[in-house]
Protein backbone atom coordinates (compact mmCIF):
# COMPACT_ATOMS: atom_id res chain seq x y z
CA UNK A 1 0.00 0.00 0.00
CA UNK A 2 1.27 3.62 -0.28
CA UNK A 3 0.30 7.19 0.78
CA UNK A 4 -0.94 9.68 -1.42
CA UNK A 5 -0.10 13.03 0.88
CA UNK A 6 -0.47 16.62 -0.30
CA UNK A 7 -0.79 20.09 1.27
CA UNK A 8 -3.50 22.17 2.03
CA UNK A 9 -4.45 25.51 -0.18
CA UNK A 10 -7.76 27.14 0.00
CA UNK A 11 -9.67 29.62 -2.81
CA UNK A 12 -13.24 31.04 -2.84
CA UNK A 13 -14.01 28.33 -5.29
CA UNK A 14 -12.37 25.28 -4.07
CA UNK A 15 -10.83 24.25 -1.13
CA UNK A 16 -7.47 21.80 -1.87
CA UNK A 17 -6.45 19.61 0.89
CA UNK A 18 -4.14 16.98 1.47
CA UNK A 19 -5.40 13.82 2.78
CA UNK A 20 -4.27 10.35 3.28
CA UNK A 21 -5.64 7.27 1.23
CA UNK A 22 -4.10 3.82 1.73
CA UNK A 23 -3.82 2.55 -2.06
CA UNK A 24 -3.53 -1.43 -3.15
CA UNK A 25 -0.84 -1.65 -5.48
CA UNK A 26 -0.86 -3.91 -8.06
CA UNK A 27 2.91 -5.34 -8.66
CA UNK A 28 2.51 -6.36 -12.65
CA UNK A 29 5.25 -8.78 -13.52
CA UNK A 30 3.96 -10.55 -16.78
CA UNK A 31 0.02 -8.37 -17.72
CA UNK A 32 0.64 -10.63 -20.90
CA UNK A 33 0.59 -14.07 -19.41
CA UNK A 34 -2.71 -15.40 -20.45
CA UNK A 35 -2.83 -16.73 -16.34
CA UNK A 36 -2.64 -12.84 -15.17
CA UNK A 37 -6.98 -11.91 -14.99
CA UNK A 38 -8.28 -15.47 -13.95
CA UNK A 39 -5.21 -15.65 -11.37
CA UNK A 40 -6.50 -12.15 -10.10
CA UNK A 41 -9.75 -12.90 -9.69
CA UNK A 42 -9.27 -16.03 -7.94
CA UNK A 43 -7.29 -13.48 -5.79
CA UNK A 44 -9.96 -10.96 -5.30
CA UNK A 45 -12.64 -13.33 -5.03
CA UNK A 46 -11.07 -14.87 -1.49
CA UNK A 47 -11.69 -11.19 -0.68
CA UNK A 48 -14.62 -9.11 -2.31
CA UNK A 49 -15.30 -7.11 -0.01
CA UNK A 50 -11.83 -5.75 0.63
CA UNK A 51 -11.60 -5.54 -3.32
CA UNK A 52 -14.53 -3.76 -4.44
CA UNK A 53 -13.42 -0.89 -6.43
CA UNK A 54 -10.48 -0.97 -5.06
CA UNK A 55 -8.28 2.07 -6.31
CA UNK A 56 -4.99 0.29 -7.56
CA UNK A 57 -1.61 1.93 -8.40
CA UNK A 58 0.22 -0.63 -10.73
CA UNK A 59 4.01 -1.28 -9.72
CA UNK A 60 5.89 -1.24 -13.02
CA UNK A 61 9.09 -2.03 -11.77
CA UNK A 62 9.17 -5.84 -12.18
CA UNK A 63 7.44 -5.82 -15.20
CA UNK A 64 9.15 -8.94 -17.54
CA UNK A 65 7.76 -10.35 -20.49
CA UNK A 66 6.21 -8.42 -23.66
CA UNK A 67 7.30 -4.85 -22.09
CA UNK A 68 6.74 -2.05 -25.36
CA UNK A 69 3.44 -3.79 -26.13
CA UNK A 70 2.00 -3.13 -22.87
CA UNK A 71 -1.31 -1.65 -23.75
CA UNK A 72 -2.11 0.44 -20.88
CA UNK A 73 -5.84 1.15 -22.22
CA UNK A 74 -6.73 -2.24 -22.40
CA UNK A 75 -5.12 -3.30 -18.92
CA UNK A 76 -7.29 -0.91 -17.50
CA UNK A 77 -10.40 -1.52 -18.72
CA UNK A 78 -9.46 -5.64 -18.20
CA UNK A 79 -9.13 -4.21 -14.16
CA UNK A 80 -12.21 -2.39 -13.98
CA UNK A 81 -13.73 -5.32 -14.67
CA UNK A 82 -12.57 -7.03 -12.46
CA UNK A 83 -13.89 -3.89 -10.22
CA UNK A 84 -10.24 -2.84 -9.74
CA UNK A 85 -10.19 0.84 -10.64
CA UNK A 86 -6.37 1.64 -11.46
CA UNK A 87 -5.35 5.46 -10.86
CA UNK A 88 -1.90 5.88 -11.12
CA UNK A 89 1.45 3.61 -12.25
CA UNK A 90 5.00 4.05 -9.92
CA UNK A 91 8.31 3.43 -11.50
CA UNK A 92 8.96 1.87 -14.80
CA UNK A 93 10.74 3.42 -17.54
CA UNK A 94 10.15 6.91 -18.75
CA UNK A 95 8.82 5.43 -22.20
CA UNK A 96 6.22 3.42 -20.05
CA UNK A 97 5.74 7.01 -17.86
CA UNK A 98 4.74 8.21 -21.14
CA UNK A 99 2.43 6.17 -22.24
CA UNK A 100 0.83 5.61 -18.76
CA UNK A 101 -0.20 9.51 -18.50
CA UNK A 102 -1.54 8.81 -22.10
CA UNK A 103 -3.83 6.63 -20.77
CA UNK A 104 -5.07 8.70 -18.22
CA UNK A 105 -2.84 7.29 -15.18
CA UNK A 106 -1.35 9.52 -12.87
CA UNK A 107 3.04 9.03 -12.35
CA UNK A 108 3.16 8.43 -8.45
CA UNK A 109 6.60 9.74 -6.63
CA UNK A 110 8.50 6.31 -6.21
CA UNK A 111 10.85 7.54 -3.62
CA UNK A 112 8.31 8.27 -0.65
CA UNK A 113 5.70 5.92 -0.48
CA UNK A 114 6.61 2.58 0.72
CA UNK A 115 6.45 -0.54 -1.70
CA UNK A 116 4.09 -3.08 -1.51
CA UNK A 117 5.05 -6.26 -1.01
CA UNK A 118 1.96 -8.38 -0.91
CA UNK A 119 3.45 -11.26 -0.58
CA UNK A 120 7.14 -10.81 1.58
CA UNK A 121 7.44 -11.84 4.41
CA UNK A 122 9.84 -11.22 7.53
CA UNK A 123 10.64 -11.73 11.02
CA UNK A 124 11.79 -9.29 13.70
CA UNK A 125 14.95 -9.89 15.50
CA UNK A 126 13.70 -10.55 18.65
CA UNK A 127 10.34 -10.20 19.29
CA UNK A 128 8.89 -13.78 20.12
CA UNK A 129 8.02 -15.12 23.57
CA UNK A 130 8.80 -11.73 25.01
CA UNK A 131 6.04 -10.36 23.30
CA UNK A 132 4.47 -7.14 24.66
CA UNK A 133 7.14 -6.44 26.93
CA UNK A 134 9.58 -6.89 25.06
CA UNK A 135 8.60 -4.25 23.12
CA UNK A 136 7.38 -1.65 25.73
CA UNK A 137 10.57 -0.06 25.68
CA UNK A 138 10.69 1.24 22.72
CA UNK A 139 7.70 3.31 23.66
CA UNK A 140 6.71 6.99 23.43
CA UNK A 141 8.83 7.22 20.43
CA UNK A 142 7.28 11.06 18.46
CA UNK A 143 4.52 9.83 16.06
CA UNK A 144 0.94 10.99 15.36
CA UNK A 145 2.91 14.16 14.43
CA UNK A 146 2.02 15.89 10.98
CA UNK A 147 4.56 13.91 9.18
CA UNK A 148 2.81 10.63 9.88
CA UNK A 149 5.44 8.10 8.45
CA UNK A 150 4.46 6.53 5.04
CA UNK A 151 3.64 3.22 5.64
CA UNK A 152 3.68 -0.39 3.59
CA UNK A 153 1.07 -2.87 3.88
CA UNK A 154 1.67 -6.76 4.38
CA UNK A 155 -0.73 -8.58 3.47
CA UNK A 156 -1.08 -12.63 4.06
CA UNK A 157 -4.16 -13.93 2.07
CA UNK A 158 -3.67 -17.42 3.83
CA UNK A 159 -4.45 -18.57 7.42
CA UNK A 160 -1.39 -17.79 9.89
CA UNK A 161 -1.12 -20.83 11.83
CA UNK A 162 0.19 -21.64 15.12
CA UNK A 163 4.39 -21.11 15.68
CA UNK A 164 4.26 -18.82 13.03
CA UNK A 165 5.23 -14.88 13.16
CA UNK A 166 4.43 -12.31 10.90
CA UNK A 167 5.78 -8.86 11.36
CA UNK A 168 4.91 -6.04 9.18
CA UNK A 169 8.03 -3.32 9.75
CA UNK A 170 7.33 0.07 8.90
CA UNK A 171 3.72 -0.34 7.69
CA UNK A 172 0.28 -2.34 8.74
CA UNK A 173 -0.68 -5.63 8.40
CA UNK A 174 -3.15 -7.28 6.61
CA UNK A 175 -4.54 -10.80 7.33
CA UNK A 176 -7.38 -12.06 4.99
CA UNK A 177 -8.05 -15.41 6.91
CA UNK A 178 -8.17 -16.76 10.42
CA UNK A 179 -5.19 -16.19 13.03
CA UNK A 180 -4.64 -18.93 15.45
CA UNK A 181 -3.82 -19.74 18.85
CA UNK A 182 -0.04 -19.93 19.02
CA UNK A 183 0.37 -17.23 16.11
CA UNK A 184 2.07 -14.00 16.73
CA UNK A 185 1.08 -10.64 14.25
CA UNK A 186 3.56 -7.97 15.03
CA UNK A 187 3.06 -4.72 12.85
CA UNK A 188 4.70 -1.05 13.42
CA UNK A 189 1.49 0.25 11.94
CA UNK A 190 -2.15 -1.33 12.11
CA UNK A 191 -3.70 -4.86 12.46
CA UNK A 192 -6.26 -5.68 10.42
CA UNK A 193 -7.65 -9.38 11.15
CA UNK A 194 -10.38 -10.72 8.35
CA UNK A 195 -11.28 -13.73 10.40
CA UNK A 196 -10.79 -14.91 14.07
CA UNK A 197 -7.97 -13.46 16.08
CA UNK A 198 -6.98 -16.48 18.14
CA UNK A 199 -3.30 -15.99 18.68
CA UNK A 200 -1.40 -12.90 19.60
CA UNK A 201 -1.61 -9.26 17.98
CA UNK A 202 0.73 -6.33 18.59
CA UNK A 203 0.34 -3.18 16.64
CA UNK A 204 2.34 0.17 17.34
CA UNK A 205 5.66 -2.54 17.80
CA UNK A 206 7.83 0.08 17.24
CA UNK A 207 6.02 3.15 19.61
CA UNK A 208 3.32 4.78 17.11
CA UNK A 209 0.34 5.07 20.03
CA UNK A 210 -1.90 5.64 17.11
CA UNK A 211 -1.75 2.08 15.87
CA UNK A 212 -4.91 -0.34 16.59
CA UNK A 213 -6.10 -3.39 15.52
CA UNK A 214 -8.76 -4.43 14.13
CA UNK A 215 -10.47 -8.12 13.81
CA UNK A 216 -13.85 -10.16 12.89
CA UNK A 217 -13.66 -11.89 15.72
CA UNK A 218 -12.12 -11.26 18.93
CA UNK A 219 -10.44 -14.49 20.84
CA UNK A 220 -7.20 -13.68 21.20
CA UNK A 221 -4.40 -15.30 23.77
CA UNK A 222 -3.19 -11.62 24.13
CA UNK A 223 -3.44 -8.12 22.25
CA UNK A 224 -0.82 -5.23 22.49
CA UNK A 225 -1.05 -1.30 21.36
CA UNK A 226 2.19 0.11 21.59
CA UNK A 227 3.46 -2.08 24.21
CA UNK A 228 0.48 -1.63 26.17
CA UNK A 229 -1.36 -5.33 26.52
CA UNK A 230 -4.09 -7.48 27.76
CA UNK A 231 -4.14 -11.28 28.09
CA UNK A 232 -6.90 -13.24 27.60
CA UNK A 233 -7.39 -13.43 30.57
CA UNK A 234 -8.73 -10.08 31.28
CA UNK A 235 -10.63 -9.30 28.23
CA UNK A 236 -14.49 -8.45 28.90
CA UNK A 237 -16.14 -11.90 28.15
CA UNK A 238 -18.88 -10.08 26.42
CA UNK A 239 -16.63 -8.55 23.74
CA UNK A 240 -15.37 -12.45 23.19
CA UNK A 241 -15.62 -13.79 19.41
CA UNK A 242 -17.32 -9.85 18.67
CA UNK A 243 -16.02 -7.74 15.52
CA UNK A 244 -13.80 -5.50 17.07
CA UNK A 245 -11.05 -2.54 17.36
CA UNK A 246 -8.39 -2.00 19.69
CA UNK A 247 -6.93 1.16 20.55
CA UNK A 248 -4.98 3.39 22.88
CA UNK A 249 -7.07 6.21 24.68
CA UNK A 250 -5.07 8.72 26.88
CA UNK A 251 -2.90 5.93 27.82
CA UNK A 252 -5.48 3.24 28.37
CA UNK A 253 -5.87 0.55 26.04
CA UNK A 254 -9.65 0.32 24.80
CA UNK A 255 -11.39 -2.55 23.28
CA UNK A 256 -14.66 -1.24 20.94
CA UNK A 257 -17.36 -3.45 19.83
CA UNK A 258 -17.91 -2.60 15.76
CA UNK A 259 -20.83 -3.29 14.70
CA UNK B 1 3.36 -40.39 -11.66
CA UNK B 2 2.58 -41.27 -8.45
CA UNK B 3 0.96 -38.57 -5.79
CA UNK B 4 2.95 -38.37 -2.55
CA UNK B 5 0.37 -38.11 0.23
CA UNK B 6 1.81 -37.49 3.51
CA UNK B 7 -0.07 -38.67 6.84
CA UNK B 8 0.71 -36.08 9.29
CA UNK B 9 -0.15 -34.66 12.87
CA UNK B 10 2.16 -33.06 14.77
CA UNK B 11 0.89 -34.83 17.85
CA UNK B 12 1.66 -38.48 18.81
CA UNK B 13 -1.04 -41.61 18.95
CA UNK B 14 -3.50 -39.64 16.98
CA UNK B 15 -3.79 -42.77 14.82
CA UNK B 16 -1.21 -42.25 11.75
CA UNK B 17 -0.67 -45.53 10.88
CA UNK B 18 -4.29 -46.71 11.43
CA UNK B 19 -4.97 -44.14 9.24
CA UNK B 20 -1.90 -44.67 6.92
CA UNK B 21 -2.54 -48.80 6.49
CA UNK B 22 -6.51 -48.10 6.04
CA UNK B 23 -6.25 -45.39 3.56
CA UNK B 24 -3.49 -46.92 1.83
CA UNK B 25 -5.58 -50.50 1.53
CA UNK B 26 -8.40 -48.83 0.23
CA UNK B 27 -6.93 -46.90 -2.40
CA UNK B 28 -5.51 -50.30 -3.62
CA UNK B 29 -8.93 -51.99 -3.24
CA UNK B 30 -10.15 -49.06 -5.60
CA UNK B 31 -7.35 -50.28 -8.26
CA UNK B 32 -4.30 -47.50 -7.79
CA UNK B 33 -1.01 -49.54 -7.12
CA UNK B 34 -0.18 -47.56 -3.39
CA UNK B 35 3.08 -48.12 -1.12
CA UNK B 36 2.93 -47.06 2.01
CA UNK B 37 6.23 -45.56 3.82
CA UNK B 38 6.94 -46.28 7.35
CA UNK B 39 8.85 -42.63 8.13
CA UNK B 40 9.15 -43.63 12.21
CA UNK B 41 12.44 -44.88 12.51
CA UNK B 42 13.35 -46.43 15.32
CA UNK B 43 10.00 -47.23 16.27
CA UNK B 44 8.57 -48.96 13.44
CA UNK B 45 5.20 -50.18 13.60
CA UNK B 46 3.52 -50.07 10.12
CA UNK B 47 4.35 -53.65 9.57
CA UNK B 48 3.11 -54.89 12.46
CA UNK B 49 -0.61 -53.11 11.78
CA UNK B 50 -0.24 -54.26 8.54
CA UNK B 51 0.55 -57.65 9.46
CA UNK B 52 3.86 -58.17 7.53
CA UNK B 53 6.41 -57.63 10.19
CA UNK B 54 7.87 -61.70 9.94
CA UNK B 55 8.44 -60.92 6.33
CA UNK B 56 10.93 -57.98 6.60
CA UNK B 57 14.73 -58.58 5.54
CA UNK B 58 15.84 -55.13 4.02
CA UNK B 59 13.95 -51.69 5.09
CA UNK B 60 13.77 -47.66 3.93
CA UNK B 61 17.20 -47.02 5.71
CA UNK B 62 18.75 -49.83 4.06
CA UNK B 63 17.56 -48.54 0.70
CA UNK B 64 18.92 -45.01 1.54
CA UNK B 65 22.39 -46.58 2.04
CA UNK B 66 22.45 -47.99 -0.81
CA UNK B 67 22.75 -51.29 1.26
CA UNK B 68 20.02 -53.17 -0.84
CA UNK B 69 17.65 -51.61 -3.83
CA UNK B 70 13.83 -51.30 -3.32
CA UNK B 71 12.78 -54.42 -4.94
CA UNK B 72 13.88 -56.27 -1.85
CA UNK B 73 13.09 -53.65 0.96
CA UNK B 74 9.32 -53.62 -1.12
CA UNK B 75 6.85 -56.13 0.35
CA UNK B 76 3.83 -57.29 -1.13
CA UNK B 77 0.71 -57.25 0.63
CA UNK B 78 -0.51 -60.65 0.38
CA UNK B 79 -4.04 -60.22 1.13
CA UNK B 80 -4.35 -56.83 -1.47
CA UNK B 81 -3.55 -57.04 -5.09
CA UNK B 82 -1.45 -53.38 -5.58
CA UNK B 83 -0.84 -52.86 -2.43
CA UNK B 84 3.22 -52.53 -0.86
CA UNK B 85 4.87 -51.31 1.83
CA UNK B 86 8.08 -50.06 2.64
CA UNK B 87 8.99 -50.98 6.51
CA UNK B 88 11.39 -48.68 8.43
CA UNK B 89 14.31 -50.01 10.47
CA UNK B 90 14.09 -50.55 14.33
CA UNK B 91 17.57 -50.26 14.93
CA UNK B 92 18.76 -46.46 13.46
CA UNK B 93 17.30 -43.14 14.13
CA UNK B 94 16.06 -40.43 12.34
CA UNK B 95 18.92 -39.07 11.73
CA UNK B 96 19.29 -41.74 8.69
CA UNK B 97 16.97 -39.88 6.66
CA UNK B 98 18.52 -37.32 4.66
CA UNK B 99 16.74 -35.79 1.91
CA UNK B 100 18.90 -36.45 -1.36
CA UNK B 101 18.03 -40.07 0.24
CA UNK B 102 14.75 -39.85 0.33
CA UNK B 103 14.09 -38.36 -2.31
CA UNK B 104 16.09 -40.67 -4.53
CA UNK B 105 13.50 -43.37 -3.45
CA UNK B 106 10.56 -41.27 -3.75
CA UNK B 107 11.86 -40.69 -7.41
CA UNK B 108 12.21 -44.13 -7.84
CA UNK B 109 8.74 -45.11 -6.61
CA UNK B 110 7.02 -42.15 -8.09
CA UNK B 111 7.65 -44.03 -11.90
CA UNK B 112 5.70 -47.24 -11.40
CA UNK B 113 3.26 -46.14 -7.82
CA UNK B 114 0.07 -44.03 -8.61
CA UNK B 115 -0.30 -43.36 -4.66
CA UNK B 116 3.12 -42.73 -2.11
CA UNK B 117 1.43 -42.48 1.20
CA UNK B 118 4.33 -41.16 3.80
CA UNK B 119 3.23 -42.43 7.31
CA UNK B 120 4.95 -39.66 9.61
CA UNK B 121 6.06 -39.79 12.98
CA UNK B 122 5.01 -37.67 15.64
CA UNK B 123 6.57 -33.91 16.23
CA UNK B 124 7.88 -31.92 13.87
CA UNK B 125 12.12 -32.00 13.88
CA UNK B 126 13.73 -34.17 11.11
CA UNK B 127 11.28 -37.14 10.58
CA UNK B 128 8.52 -35.35 10.47
CA UNK B 129 10.36 -32.56 8.13
CA UNK B 130 11.02 -35.68 6.11
CA UNK B 131 7.90 -37.04 5.48
CA UNK B 132 5.72 -34.36 4.54
CA UNK B 133 8.62 -32.33 2.57
CA UNK B 134 8.13 -34.11 -0.99
CA UNK B 135 4.14 -34.37 0.03
CA UNK B 136 1.87 -33.05 -3.14
CA UNK B 137 -0.77 -33.79 -0.50
CA UNK B 138 -1.20 -33.74 3.08
CA UNK B 139 -3.93 -35.78 5.16
CA UNK B 140 -3.48 -33.82 8.79
CA UNK B 141 -4.71 -36.61 11.15
CA UNK B 142 -6.33 -34.67 14.28
CA UNK B 143 -8.66 -35.98 17.40
CA UNK B 144 -10.94 -34.03 18.53
CA UNK B 145 -9.40 -32.22 21.40
CA UNK B 146 -7.63 -28.75 21.62
CA UNK B 147 -3.83 -30.00 22.16
CA UNK B 148 -4.12 -32.13 18.68
CA UNK B 149 -5.85 -29.45 16.73
CA UNK B 150 -3.36 -26.76 17.85
CA UNK B 151 -0.66 -29.56 16.99
CA UNK B 152 -2.49 -29.93 13.45
CA UNK B 153 -2.69 -25.98 13.00
CA UNK B 154 1.30 -26.12 13.98
CA UNK B 155 1.73 -28.75 11.34
CA UNK B 156 -0.26 -26.89 8.48
CA UNK B 157 2.12 -24.16 9.01
CA UNK B 158 5.28 -26.10 8.61
CA UNK B 159 3.19 -27.59 5.50
CA UNK B 160 3.19 -24.18 3.70
CA UNK B 161 6.61 -23.23 4.66
CA UNK B 162 8.71 -25.84 4.74
CA UNK B 163 7.80 -28.44 1.98
CA UNK B 164 9.67 -28.61 -1.18
CA UNK B 165 6.50 -27.10 -2.53
CA UNK B 166 6.71 -23.87 -0.30
CA UNK B 167 10.33 -23.56 -0.30
CA UNK B 168 9.95 -23.81 -4.69
CA UNK B 169 6.92 -21.39 -4.95
CA UNK B 170 5.26 -24.53 -6.75
CA UNK B 171 1.08 -25.15 -5.85
CA UNK B 172 0.89 -25.38 -2.29
CA UNK B 173 0.03 -28.72 -0.58
CA UNK B 174 -3.00 -30.06 -0.98
CA UNK B 175 -4.04 -30.07 2.77
CA UNK B 176 -7.34 -32.65 3.91
CA UNK B 177 -8.42 -32.89 7.38
CA UNK B 178 -9.10 -36.53 9.01
CA UNK B 179 -10.54 -36.60 12.23
CA UNK B 180 -10.08 -40.15 14.23
CA UNK B 181 -11.44 -41.33 17.18
CA UNK B 182 -14.50 -39.06 17.25
CA UNK B 183 -16.71 -40.36 19.90
CA UNK B 184 -20.15 -38.60 19.20
CA UNK B 185 -21.50 -39.75 22.92
CA UNK B 186 -18.45 -37.52 24.23
CA UNK B 187 -18.58 -34.90 21.78
CA UNK B 188 -22.44 -34.31 22.99
CA UNK B 189 -21.48 -34.07 26.47
CA UNK B 190 -18.89 -31.80 25.65
CA UNK B 191 -15.80 -33.79 26.33
CA UNK B 192 -14.62 -33.21 23.39
CA UNK B 193 -14.64 -30.64 20.52
CA UNK B 194 -17.59 -31.08 17.79
CA UNK B 195 -16.44 -31.28 14.02
CA UNK B 196 -17.49 -28.00 13.45
CA UNK B 197 -15.50 -26.51 16.19
CA UNK B 198 -12.23 -28.02 14.35
CA UNK B 199 -13.11 -27.34 11.22
CA UNK B 200 -13.77 -23.32 12.62
CA UNK B 201 -10.20 -23.69 14.15
CA UNK B 202 -7.99 -25.32 11.13
CA UNK B 203 -9.78 -24.16 8.32
CA UNK B 204 -9.30 -26.89 5.71
CA UNK B 205 -11.67 -29.38 4.00
CA UNK B 206 -12.89 -32.42 6.24
CA UNK B 207 -11.75 -35.38 4.19
CA UNK B 208 -13.12 -37.65 6.79
CA UNK B 209 -14.30 -38.75 10.52
CA UNK B 210 -13.30 -41.62 11.71
CA UNK B 211 -15.63 -42.74 15.21
CA UNK B 212 -13.66 -44.39 18.13
CA UNK B 213 -14.37 -47.78 17.51
CA UNK B 214 -12.91 -51.48 18.97
CA UNK B 215 -12.94 -52.77 15.79
CA UNK B 216 -9.33 -50.91 14.94
CA UNK B 217 -7.04 -52.37 18.20
CA UNK B 218 -8.76 -55.97 17.28
CA UNK B 219 -7.50 -55.30 13.39
CA UNK B 220 -4.03 -54.04 14.48
CA UNK B 221 -3.90 -57.06 17.05
CA UNK B 222 -4.08 -59.58 14.17
CA UNK B 223 -2.24 -57.35 11.66
CA UNK B 224 -4.98 -56.03 9.78
CA UNK B 225 -5.82 -53.02 8.14
CA UNK B 226 -9.42 -51.95 9.66
CA UNK B 227 -10.76 -51.45 6.41
CA UNK B 228 -10.81 -55.17 5.53
CA UNK B 229 -13.18 -55.41 8.52
CA UNK B 230 -15.97 -54.33 6.33
CA UNK B 231 -18.50 -54.56 9.05
CA UNK B 232 -16.87 -52.05 11.62
CA UNK B 233 -17.79 -48.63 11.30
CA UNK B 234 -14.72 -47.78 11.23
CA UNK B 235 -13.08 -49.27 8.44
CA UNK B 236 -16.46 -48.42 6.56
CA UNK B 237 -15.74 -44.18 7.16
CA UNK B 238 -12.02 -44.81 5.96
CA UNK B 239 -13.69 -46.29 2.74
CA UNK B 240 -16.02 -43.10 2.24
CA UNK B 241 -12.89 -41.06 3.31
CA UNK B 242 -11.14 -42.78 0.21
CA UNK B 243 -14.02 -42.30 -1.90
CA UNK B 244 -14.09 -38.91 -1.08
CA UNK B 245 -10.42 -38.60 -1.28
CA UNK B 246 -11.26 -39.82 -5.19
CA UNK B 247 -13.37 -37.11 -5.96
CA UNK B 248 -17.11 -38.95 -4.91
CA UNK B 249 -19.41 -37.20 -3.15
CA UNK B 250 -20.10 -39.00 0.08
CA UNK B 251 -22.28 -37.71 3.25
CA UNK B 252 -20.20 -37.75 6.17
CA UNK B 253 -22.06 -40.61 8.85
CA UNK B 254 -20.97 -41.54 11.93
CA UNK B 255 -20.69 -37.92 13.42
CA UNK B 256 -23.89 -37.95 15.18
CA UNK B 257 -24.61 -40.40 18.58
CA UNK B 258 -26.48 -43.87 17.37
CA UNK B 259 -29.90 -44.75 18.55
CA UNK B 260 -29.29 -47.73 20.18
CA UNK B 261 -31.16 -50.73 20.11
CA UNK B 262 -32.42 -52.55 23.68
CA UNK B 263 -30.55 -55.73 22.77
CA UNK B 264 -27.19 -53.45 21.80
CA UNK B 265 -27.80 -51.21 25.48
CA UNK B 266 -27.81 -54.34 27.08
CA UNK B 267 -24.98 -55.91 25.65
CA UNK B 268 -23.03 -52.47 25.81
CA UNK B 269 -21.78 -53.00 22.50
CA UNK B 270 -20.23 -49.54 20.95
CA UNK B 271 -18.40 -51.26 18.05
N1 LIG C 1 -10.61 -44.92 15.40
C1 LIG C 1 -9.97 -45.47 16.45
N2 LIG C 1 -10.65 -46.06 17.45
C2 LIG C 1 -10.02 -46.60 18.50
N3 LIG C 1 -8.70 -46.63 18.66
C3 LIG C 1 -7.94 -46.06 17.69
C4 LIG C 1 -8.52 -45.45 16.54
N4 LIG C 1 -7.52 -44.96 15.76
C5 LIG C 1 -6.37 -45.27 16.39
N5 LIG C 1 -6.61 -45.93 17.54
C6 LIG C 1 -5.62 -46.43 18.49
O1 LIG C 1 -4.78 -45.34 18.88
C7 LIG C 1 -3.46 -45.79 19.10
C8 LIG C 1 -2.49 -44.96 18.27
O2 LIG C 1 -2.74 -45.19 16.90
P1 LIG C 1 -1.60 -45.09 15.81
O3 LIG C 1 -0.44 -45.92 16.17
O4 LIG C 1 -2.23 -45.28 14.48
O5 LIG C 1 -1.23 -43.55 16.02
P2 LIG C 1 0.01 -42.75 15.43
O6 LIG C 1 -0.47 -41.37 15.20
O7 LIG C 1 0.60 -43.46 14.27
O8 LIG C 1 1.03 -42.78 16.64
P3 LIG C 1 2.57 -42.31 16.63
O9 LIG C 1 2.54 -40.82 16.72
O10 LIG C 1 3.14 -42.95 17.84
O11 LIG C 1 3.16 -42.80 15.35
C9 LIG C 1 -3.43 -47.24 18.72
O12 LIG C 1 -3.53 -48.00 19.90
C10 LIG C 1 -4.68 -47.43 17.88
O13 LIG C 1 -5.19 -48.73 17.98
MG1 LIG D 1 2.64 -44.09 13.90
Amino acid sequence: MNNIQQNSERDGSFQLRGNNFTLMVLKLIDPGDPGFLPNLVNKIRQAPNFFRQAPVVLDLDDLVGDIAGLDFGRLVTSLREVNLFAVGILGGTAALQEQALRAGLTVLPAGRGGRVDSDHRSSPPAAGTGGATGVSGNAGGGDAGGDLPARAAMVIAEPVRSGRQVYAAKGDLIVLGPVSAGAELLADGHIHVYGALRGRALAGVAGDKTARIFCQSLEAELVSIAGLYRVSEDLDKSLLKKHVQIYLDSGYLRINALS
Amino acid sequence: MAKIIVMTSGKGGVGKTTSSAAFGTGLALRGFKTIVIDFDVGLRNLDLIMGCERRVVFDFINVINGEANLNQALIKDKRVDNLYILPTSQTRDKDALTKAGVEKVLDELRRDFDYIICDSPAGIEKGALMALYFADCAIVVTNPEVSSVRDSDRILGVLASRSRRAELSLDPVEEHLLLTRYDPDRVEKGEMLRVDDVLDILAIPLLGVIPESQAVLRASNVGMPVVLDEKSNAGQAYLDAVARFLGEPVEHRFVKPEKKGILQRWLGRTA
